[in-house]
């Protein structure tokens, strides 16, 4: 595996370049970030839908001024897909004009399995890559099982064996991002080649961060306001709890049509913003309603 | 930078880590974890680039490396709390303690209208507090979300309420329901949202009482978890990690048992049931789609030929479509088994996809279809509730009669089981010593495709006391025993 010097200094470092490209982070993403770094393992990471993974990887990529590669993972996936391809029809071409010439079979065979007939595709093309890259193979759950097994030689070795042409090795070991929407079980081999990152919803604190980042005009107690509220909806027992990009929505939202103050009927009536389902945002919309009573009641009771 | 040779003394304290991982790693796979070889090596590597001092770090790096599964977190931060965070000399039953006296100090300078200038005997200050202060720092403590104060507050009130002595044995559990009883922690929270309301320039709207009523309710937690923090600390000091993190050792939701499940554990169950049911149909849609490959479908295959010149390079196959079986699921929901009864149908509803009808009976002593409160509803948790408070399942007593159940449901429905249809029944077979009326099983097996029994009890419970298991299993074409999560997924699986 080839030498290389680390791209972070310290966990404090990679929290602050992040933040620089405006992704709040806590201690745990900075954490294993710097770990992926200085092991050159590729992370893992999972969590609900909208709480930031992709967006992990590109800003990883921005912050270290590295291309982004990106595989999107699909059901029916395929090593011509994910690795590479023999680019046949340029083989094909190649074959008919040799014949003209005359030329010898083995000789053309050494031909048209070179470099010049292969497609490189993702995968492959992060690990040949000169410059600094950042691998991002996004939704892995949703390649079946046996699909999986491509990923495990490039992932623990940084190598891609090519049958025709031998064993291609990674001229730099790439920062590798996978995410996944956990909507079935990965497999052992896959999961012990990678460090574990669990994104969960941020913290109020955190959020009401990324909306000041993320809504540039909005004011501390509006931005605090919406942290508050999204906090509480999550807390109901929901198909689909707000993610943080429908919060940013929400928030900006808010701020175009020059909400200052969030009370219960804006709240209702811009909701749907947040909620996705017509039962949540009917359930979202009793709570925030109904719990005055049960306050009042206990105010009276005591 | 990248230099990371050891020196020689710094190898003798990478040797004690060494040594301590190990015993971390021994406890993880004790409480259920399954941590392999490669990512033992892993965590020793990554504990390398982390400075030991800050614990945090220390903490993600081994999560990162040892905790693959989410679920599992929970469990691995109770080890990581047992094995770590009392190695300090500081951490015994009755320490003084610089930090909380200061802090006790400013409090007091900065407010004269705190009740009671208690003695206080030097910087040991803590176990002087009397009530009525700790009550003042609870409150403080709350309305500012002070986290210093907050541990501070479960330090002293551990102290002076758990009533902890060396050596007792007694669960961790004993000394939180001490505390916090002592701590009123309801009173509390009134008293704050009625300060709060009277601190309010203008009356509070619902809404806002709401967040607010959130905000401190997610700090009354946060005390609760310090101090359950605490307690543990203070154990582990008296006994010892090994024995504390044996006690400690909790099963993980997947293989938490049904009937004994504590209030806590149903919580996390009924969290664990949607993203598991989702899971679950992802996976079975797959199979569907990708199960075996059909004949040869030459149409397609002479399509795909056309990019590569007329030669069939690319075979395509006919996917088969295989049936869909129909459910009948017949269901005990008299109490020790409704629990488990509410989560199969809850997961059999939530992949109702995958069948063609899906039909639902619960029963006690009497049955009654509820396949209507199903219909329609978008939110099965509250249709599996509906089916708990509604459907009319008394006969006689409410008490567990299988036989007369059975009679009923064989009199009026039995004509509807064809032979695409799959009975599963969901009980315990405690007949309370009634007649069996086994013969309607008989005939059931003989109409339908399949019939199946799920038993919540440990196998070797089956036909003990008034349990007859045994006897409607000889008409069943499966009985499973069907204890967790995990049973009730492979049986799932296996049904579609």
């Amino acid at each position: 595996m080839p030498d290389q010097s680390f791209r972070f200094e310290s966990v404090p470092e990679v929290r602050e370049s992040l933040r620089r490209v405006d992704y709040l982070s806590d201690e745990g993403i900075a954490g294993v970030v710097y770990l992926a770094d200085r092991l050159g393992k590729p992370i893992l990471v999972e969590g609900p839908a909208g709480t930031g993974k992709t967006q992990l990887a590109k800003s990883v990529a921005e912050m270290s001024g590295a291309r982004l590669i990106r595989l999107q993972c699909y059901e029916g996936l395929d090593e011509s897909k994910a690795l590479y391809e023999w680019n046949y029809k340029k083989q094909l071409l190649r074959i008919q004009a040799e014949r003209a010439d005359g030329n010898t079979w083995e000789k053309l065979e050494e031909d048209i399995f070179s470099d010049d007939f292969l497609l490189t595709r993702p995968l492959l093309e992060a690990i040949t890559a000169d410059d600094p890259v950042v691998l991002l193979i996004d939704e892995v759950d949703r390649v079946e099982v046996e699909t999986e097994a491509l990923l495990l030689e490039i992932l623990s070795d940084y190598q891609v064996s090519i049958p025709e042409l031998g064993t291609i090795e990674a001229k730099q070991i790439p920062l590798v991002f996978l995410t996944s929407n956990n909507t079935r079980e990965l497999s052992e081999a896959l999961k012990r080649r990678c460090l574990f990152l669990h994104v969960d919803y941020p913290d109020l604190e955190r959020e009401k961060d990324i909306v000041l980042t993320k809504v540039p005009d909005i004011t501390d107690s509006l931005a605090d306001q919406v942290a508050r509220i999204v906090r509480s909806i999550r807390q109901l027992e929901l198909k689909k709890a707000p993610s943080v990009s429908e919060t940013i929505d929400w928030a900006r939202t808010l701020l175009l049509l020059g909400v200052e103050h969030v009370d219960a009927e804006t709240a209702k009536a811009t909701i749907n913003i947040l909620l996705k389902y017509q039962s949540d945002i009917a359930k979202a919309v009793r709570e925030l309603e109904q719990e005055h009573g049960t306050i009042v009641k206990a105010a009276a009771g005591k | 930078m990248s230099d990371l040779k050891h020196d020689a003394p710094e190898a003798a304290a990478g040797w004690a880590i060494t040594e301590l991982l190990a015993g971390f790693i021994q406890e993880l796979r004790q409480a259920g974890l399954p941590v392999s070889l490669t990512e033992n090596l892993d965590a020793m590597e990554a504990v390398k680039h982390i400075p030991l001092e800050d614990r945090e770090a220390f903490k993600y790096a081994l999560a990162a490396t040892l905790v693959k599964n989410n679920t599992h977190w929970r469990a691995f931060e109770t080890v990581f709390e047992v094995y770590f965070s009392m190695r300090g000399s500081r951490y015994h039953i009755g320490d003084a303690d610089d930090e909380l006296a200061k802090l006790l100090e400013e409090l007091e300078q900065g407010d004269d209208d705190m009740q009671g200038d208690g003695p206080r005997s030097g910087s040991g200050g803590g176990e002087s507090m009397t009530p009525e202060q700790i009550a003042e720092m609870l409150f403080r403590a709350l309305q500012k979300g002070d986290d210093a104060l907050m541990r501070a507050v479960a330090r002293q009130s551990v102290r002076r309420f758990a009533g902890m002595e060396p050596g007792r044995p007694v669960g961790g559990t004993y000394y939180l329901y001490r505390t916090l009883r002592n701590l009123d922690l309801d009173a509390v929270m009134d008293k704050l949202m009625e300060q709060a309301r009277e601190q309010a320039p203008e009356p509070l709207t619902p809404l806002e009482e709401r967040l607010e009523q959130d905000e401190f309710q997610a700090r009354v937690d946060q005390l609760k978890r310090e101090i359950e923090a605490e307690i543990r600390r203070a154990l582990v000091a008296d006994r010892g990690v090994e024995a504390m993190a044996r006690t400690l050792r909790k099963p993980l939701p997947e293989d938490v048992d049904f009937m004994h499940a504590s209030r806590e554990e149903m919580a996390s169950l009924r969290k664990a049931i949607y993203p598991l049911t989702r899971k679950l149909a992802v996976r079975l849609a797959r199979k569907r789609r990708h199960g075996r490959k059909g004949p040869l479908d030459f149409r397609n295959t002479m399509r795909h030929s056309l990019s590569s010149g007329g030669v069939p390079a690319d075979l395509k196959f006919k996917y088969p479509r295989p049936s869909k079986p129909e459910i009948f699921v017949v269901a005990d929901i008299s109490g020790s088994v409704a629990a488990f009864a509410r989560f199969t149908l809850h997961l059999v509803y939530a992949i109702s996809g995958q069948f063609s009808k899906v039909r639902a009976f619960v029963f006690i002593d009497g049955i009654d279809e509820v396949t209507h409160m199903f219909e329609g509803v978008e939110d099965i948790s509250e249709a599996v509730h509906r089916v708990n408070t509604e459907a009319d399942v008394v006969w006689v007593d409410g008490h567990s009669d299988y036989g007369h159940a059975f009679e009923v449901f064989h009199q009026k429905f039995a004509k509807e089981i064809t032979p695409k249809t799959t009975v599963i029944v969901l009980g315990d077979a405690r007949n309370n010593y009634h007649a069996s009326q086994s013969w309607v099983l008989k005939d059931i097996e003989k109409r339908a495709r399949h019939l199946y029994w799920l038993n919540p009890e440990p196998k070797s419970y089956w036909d003990t006391g008034d349990s007859i298991v045994g006897e409607y299993a000889s008409h069943c074409d499966g009985t499973f025993e069907c204890r967790n999560l995990r049973q009730l997924e492979k049986f799932v699986d296996y049904l579609a």
